[in-house]
């Protein structure tokens, strides 16, 4: 089964992953990082295809893709 | 169950000061994939600028000289001459290359300095809090441009592109945008194709990104990425104005 990582406390929360995301699988969490920041996080892993688009248009290297 | 993406090896793992999706972390990433698929982290040596990547050493793995504003290409120069078996690169914005450091660009290309320019166009002054740039665009509104940049005051948004294409010291120079997938990938490769000129000794390459600073657009970042496609691609065309070999 693809999944994705997030590295949560490096996540700035700018949303560009989620709108890029083709599954539509990435929200904000409601809790906050470190940084003080609501993390991108996915609740439905299984739909996750491992494309890595969410990846490339991380400003911020916050994920890593597995397939 | 493999990894396909993760962070590229030259790329530091740190958190960086960037606003929250400005795509000046997207292009640092890709700078460090092109490092790595060519194997030269040991042998090079980036030129940072005066702008919000003044602090890219801290961003890539490589070596590293910060040069005083819009001075990298004469840095950079030196660097090379001095050393030239190192691949160096510069990174700079379009205040440091298109304004304070318009005559060290012009230059270094005209010399054909066997360097690569990483340049990255955000039509604005970034890390002084959005000041115009001579790459604003006409009606852009800015800090110093309240009601919108006026091109009988402030004179044309330049192109640098296609300005720097006519020279014939350079050999490569493209302009691509990092505002979405397909563009990233596109990124990606011109910014190979432009390391891969320095290395084998064919000239000066250049890469113009398109980036975002959703900070002092005063845009959400998805939204700025809309804005590169509805407002700056129409006046800064996307594509290769100049491959080895050829002269435009
Ligand atoms: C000699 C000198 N003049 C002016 C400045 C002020 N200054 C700092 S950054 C900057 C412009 C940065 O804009 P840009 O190169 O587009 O980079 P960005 O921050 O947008 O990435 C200016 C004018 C300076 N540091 N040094
Ligand atoms: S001010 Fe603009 S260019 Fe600078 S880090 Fe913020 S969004 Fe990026």
């Amino acid at each position: 089964m693809p999944k994705v990582e997030f590295n949560v406390d490096r996540c700035k929360g700018c949303e560009l992953c989620a709108v890029f995301c083709p599954q539509k699988i990435i929200k904000l969490s409601e809790g906050i990082n470190k940084l003080g920041y609501h993390p991108a996080t996915v609740k439905e892993m299984e739909k996750c295809t491992g494309c890595a688009i969410c990846a490339r248009v991380c400003p911020d290297c916050v994920i890593k893709v597995y397939k | 169950m493999k990894v396909v993406f993760e962070r590229p090896r030259a790329l530091s793992d740190v958190t960086t000061h960037y606003c929250p999706g400005c795509t000046h972390g997207i292009i640092h990433r890709l700078v460090a994939e092109v490092i790595d698929e060519l194997g030269i982290l040991e042998r090079t040596i980036g030129v940072a600028p005066v702008g919000c990547a003044v602090l890219a050493y801290n961003y890539l793995e490589c070596d590293w000289q910060q040069a005083a504003h819009g001075r990298a290409p004469a840095v950079a120069t030196g660097i090379k001459r001095a050393l030239p078996d190192r691949v160096v690169f510069t990174y700079q914005g379009d205040g440091d290359l298109a304004s304070i450091g318009t005559a060290e660009i012009v230059h270094a290309a005209n010399r054909g300095e066997r360097i690569t320019v990483i340049y990255v166009n955000n039509a604005i002054y970034g890390m002084t809090g959005g000041q115009m740039a001579p790459t604003t665009l006409e009606g852009q509104v800015t800090a110093t441009s309240p009601r919108g940049r006026d091109i009988k005051q402030a004179g044309h948004p330049m192109r640098m592109a296609e300005m720097l294409a006519t020279l014939p010291g350079v050999s490569y120079l493209a302009r691509v945008a990092v505002n979405k997938p397909a563009n990233i990938m596109k990124a990606k490769k011109a910014i190979k194709q432009a390391f891969m000129v320095q290395i084998d000794d064919l000239g000066f390459g250049m890469v113009e990104i398109l980036s975002t600073c959703p900070t002092n657009w005063g845009l959400q970042p998805a939204k700025a990425m809309e804005w590169v496609d509805e407002k700056m691609i129409p006046y800064y065309p996307l594509g290769e104005f100049k491959v080895p070999g050829e002269v435009k």
